[in-house]
């Protein structure tokens, strides 16, 4: 209660000092000019840890600066519009060598996915091993964009999104051809759309060739269709069940087995397009009539009016601007940034503004930023082990050779990138992480980056526990602070890192 | 009590257990048995499992999927006159005819949902219908045992803690994998008593330092003297039968563990499923190694062990239109051990006509899975009906024949 109640008047103060009584009754911190965060009192740094902690995987000290020179408003602002933030040139230099990364998913399939007779020759035991051993570089680019990215970027809003959105449209990179998709999947239909309206990202996650393999709509097909034969000689629920309990409307989101059916009818003909296609060559993912179920149908209660592909553009606009969804996402998006069983008032503005905007995923985080119950929630989520390695690396300001060993210590902790089997994808709250094991675990990882053994964290170079301090030195318990005055120099830095306060965020 | 004596001097010489000793860890006395739950996450197709061959109905509707008959080339293995157990199964044969496994078919739960996350939820916290039950029923399983509760009473088998052991009484998570037991930083002594200091608070992280720490000293001495033992030669195994070995060791050199789960993934077959060979067998074949290896290697902890393997539900009675299935409603359950009277298929078979399926698209449910569980807190367990309550609140109680599932 009193850590609540004290968060609460920390900010109300700091707003009434920088800002005066006026912005506390508007509401409307974010609009405020950003010239009025220059000058004053300098920001506690309990609230620029904060802010940190949530709009990006922790502070780096550079970073803590920088909120306290240009102050959280404009902060926040810069965040929700990434495209201002200039990104580090040696960030730019490293994902410029991952080549993959470049390619589009027929170009991916012909160099990487499984070797095809060709006029006759078949191709040998030997190569097609070869072959699987070569796909694998395709998840090494990914993971290494992905982990470079978290660490350095300055558009750190933008690399949260990733993550959040990631999970929630996750793909497993052991299914099917997904070990080759799965890098263009978060290139082309996650990462442009996560600031941007909600209906682009589901439709840009539904319509890629990983999406549709993962959760087998490729194959789903019209009974009696001229397609229908062999193993696509039917109806396959699993992708229609799971886009309206997970990536729409929600367990609860009124829907019936009746509608998860149709839907699957609506979805016939969403698929891959075969390597040799002759129509649309340069696509992998395609509409393919011969295998639709074009009867008329009733979805949710609407009689959908397209026929065809748009028929299943309809639906999904249906699912995009549906008020279920619209308070799913909110609940999902203030539990992500805010408290595991977040505020229900929180939840019903976000959906509010969710339909107001269109589902724009940018006014929503601006709403939720502007929160009281944002500022009064410091320290209330558990770190995730994926957000727990980036943020140690990041606040140990070391440089980052080689992002193998913050993967290893991922799989270590549960949380392997790119590894979720399940359509849910990984859980961001406590209950799914805290555990005896992750809690020794998460301390080895600490202690080992601290004191710089390459092998096991990649990083090259001892922290330095004066630059922990500057960042976090004011923030941490007393319990951890007296803890690591009485412990040995030489250990300070891993505790610190391994200390409860940097467990949370 | 006296089994907990017992208990203490077989850790202190595991490997002296005279016929005395073995007539003590019969569970005849008064103290609760151990009981391993694994958990099928994803939804098993269980008429792949235990296969009605005698309904014909079930050859209509699953052409490409189904297993031949009992005596048919790669037929299922005869269990009784109606059912079979799937050929991937095979390892698991001896404890069969040993009549130590036994399944309860159409079985599942009471609430209709077809999410596996929702479904996973309610078999977890044991409470169908209702997701605000925050806590495990294999916790409150611990919480109601007699005596304090040790770190290592519970045994989470992976990297995290499962909702069906989570709550208020310690559990110690182990992955079990074959470096789980390789030394960290926090195991030498300077590191270990730092953070010991940092970390002496009573917040749930200190609680679950203290539980790692005590857990660790516990529990990796005995998995690294397996592993010496296991290195001697051959590479240890993979996947879930080197995970199920190395419980098995742990369980034999540390019988005070209560309750252990694991859960296993790969079983949402919506396409491609297979039937005697292909996915499905691949993973069932995995499984069934794991299990008979766990049974072989607990050695006399095995006799007061019962193993209950579920799913969150069932898949649908007809193959749908790739080779697989969806998701569906009634299920079997998996129940093994040395105190089990097995060589049984337990429960109502509802039938697999049209009007005999649930919503005329799945296996039927006619037993609530919690009754199943319910007979084995009463009588492996030794809960008292007030115990039983507060483990699975409001369900029904289990029925005579289910009763009949335990020796005792």
């Amino acid at each position: 209660m009193s850590r609540r109640a004290r968060g609460r008047s920390d900010f109300h103060q700091f707003v009434v000092r920088r800002f005066g009584g006026f912005a506390v009754a508007a509401g409307l911190l974010i609009a405020l000019p950003a010239v009025l965060a220059t000058g004053a009192e300098p920001i506690p740094d309990r609230l620029v840890v904060h802010l940190l902690n949530r709009l990006a995987f922790g502070p780096t000290l550079e970073e803590a600066r920088q909120v306290k020179t240009i102050g959280i408003e404009r902060y926040i602002a810069e965040e929700l519009d990434p495209d201002s933030i200039s990104e580090p040139i040696e960030l730019r230099w490293r994902v410029a060598q991952l080549d993959t990364l470049k390619l589009d998913p027929v170009q991916l399939r012909r160099l990487y996915g499984p070797l095809r007779s060709l006029r006759g020759f078949k191709p040998n035991p030997e190569l097609e091993k070869a072959q699987r051993e070569r796909v694998r570089i395709i998840l090494r680019d990914a993971g290494e964009a992905r982990i470079l990215r978290a660490v350095l970027s300055r558009r750190q809003l933008r690399e949260v999104m990733v993550d959040f959105w990631f999970n929630h449209f996750n793909v497993f990179s052991g299914k099917g051809l997904d070990d080759v998709w799965i890098g263009n999947y978060e290139e082309q239909a996650i990462r442009p759309f996560v600031l941007g309206h909600f209906r682009d990202l589901l439709f840009a996650a539904t319509k890629h060739p990983a999406m549709l393999v993962y959760l087998d709509n490729a194959l789903s097909t019209a009974p009696g269709s001229p397609a229908a034969r062999g193993r696509q000689k039917g109806l396959n629920e699993n992708f229609a069940r799971e886009v309206m309990e997970l990536h729409t409307l929600g367990a609860d989101g009124g829907y019936t087995q009746e509608d998860v059916v149709t839907l699957a009818r609506v979805l016939t003909g969403w698929g891959v397009n075969s390597p040799d296609a002759r129509v649309f060559p340069e696509h992998a993912a395609v509409f393919e009539g011969a295998r639709h179920d074009y009867t008329p149908k009733v979805f949710l209660g609407h009689p959908l009016q397209s026929r065809g592909k748009a028929e299943g553009e309809e639906a999904l606009d249906i699912l995009a601007h549906s008020p279920a969804t619209a308070r799913h996402i909110a609940f999902e998006l203030a539990q992500y940034f805010v408290a595991d069983e977040p505020p229900s008032g929180l939840v019903e503005r976000l959906a509010a503004r969710f339909l107001e905007t269109d589902g724009n995923i940018r006014e929503i985080l601006r709403t939720l930023f502007a929160s009281n119950e944002f500022w009064d929630s410091r320290g209330a989520k558990y770190k995730t082990p994926y957000q727990f390695v980036i943020s140690a690396v990041r606040a140990a300001g070391v440089s980052v050779p080689n992002v193998r060993p913050l993967l290893g210590a991922m799989d270590q902790l549960g949380m392997p990138l790119f590894g979720c089997l399940t359509p849910d994808g990984y859980k961001n709250t406590e209950d799914a992480w805290l555990g005896p094991d992750a809690t020794t675990r998460r301390i080895g990882f600490a202690t080992t980056l601290a004191r710089a053994n390459l092998a096991v964290t990649g990083a090259a170079q001892p922290v330095d526990a004066a630059r922990l301090e500057a960042i976090f030195g004011s923030t941490l318990s007393d319990a951890t602070r007296s803890a690591v005055k009485d412990s040995p120099k030489g250990l300070r830095a891993a505790l610190i890192l391994g200390s409860p306060d940097f467990m949370r965020r | 009590m006296r089994r907990r004596d017992f208990v203490k001097g077989a850790a202190a010489a595991p490997f002296c257990l005279g016929p005395a000793a073995w007539a003590a860890t019969s569970n005849e006395g008064e103290g609760p048995g151990r009981l391993i739950v694994v958990l099928l996450r994803g939804a098993v197709d269980g008429l792949s499992i235990v296969i009605p061959y005698a309904d014909e109905a079930y050859y209509r509707e699953r052409q490409s999927i189904a297993i031949a008959p009992p005596g048919k080339a790669d037929g299922a293995l005869a269990l009784d006159g109606h059912f079979g157990l799937h050929p991937a199964l095979a390892s698991l044969m001896p404890l069969w005819t040993e009549r130590r496994l036994a399944f309860v078919h159409a079985a599942g739960s009471p609430d209709p949902t077809r999410s596996h996350f929702d479904a996973q939820l309610y078999i977890e916290n044991g409470t169908p219908g209702q997701g605000t039950t925050r806590d495990g029923w294999m916790n409150r399983l611990l919480l109601g045992l007699p005596g304090p509760r040790g770190a290592t009473d519970a045994i989470s088998i992976g990297p995290t803690v499962p909702r069906i052991l989570a709550g208020k009484a310690p559990v110690a998570t182990l992955p079990l994998g074959p470096n789980g037991a390789q030394p960290l930083p926090i195991d030498q002594p300077e590191i270990g008593s730092a953070f010991d200091r940092l970390y002496s608070g009573n917040d749930a992280l200190a609680k679950s330092y203290r539980e790692g720490r005590t857990a660790r000293a516990q529990l990796i001495g005995a998995l690294n003297k397996e592993r010496q033992i296991a290195d001697n030669g051959a590479p240890p195994p993979t996947g879930f039968p080197g995970q199920a070995t190395r419980l098995a060791s742990l369980i034999r050199r540390q019988p005070g563990i209560r309750v252990a789960a694991i859960g296993l993934g790969g079983w949402d077959t919506h396409i491609n499923q297979g039937n005697h060979k292909g996915q499905l067998a691949d993973h069932l074949r995995s499984l069934g190694e794991g299990l008979a290896a766990l049974a072989r290697g607990a050695g006399e902890a095995w006799h007061d062990t019962v193993i209950v393997v579920l799913s969150e539900f069932g898949r649908t009675f007809r193959e749908n239109g790739n080779l697989g299935t969806d998701h569906g409603h009634g299920n079997v359950i998996w129940v093994l051990g040395g105190a089990i009277n097995g060589g049984r298929v337990y429960g109502d078979w509802p039938g697999l006509s049209p009007v005999q399926l649930y919503q005329r698209r799945d296996l039927a449910v006619t037993t609530d899975f919690r009754t199943v569980l319910a007979a084995i807190l009463e009588r492996h367990m030794r809960l008292t009906d007030r115990q039983l309550e507060a483990v699975l609140p409001g369900a029904p109680p289990a029925s005579q024949e289910l009763a009949q599932m335990i020796l005792g």
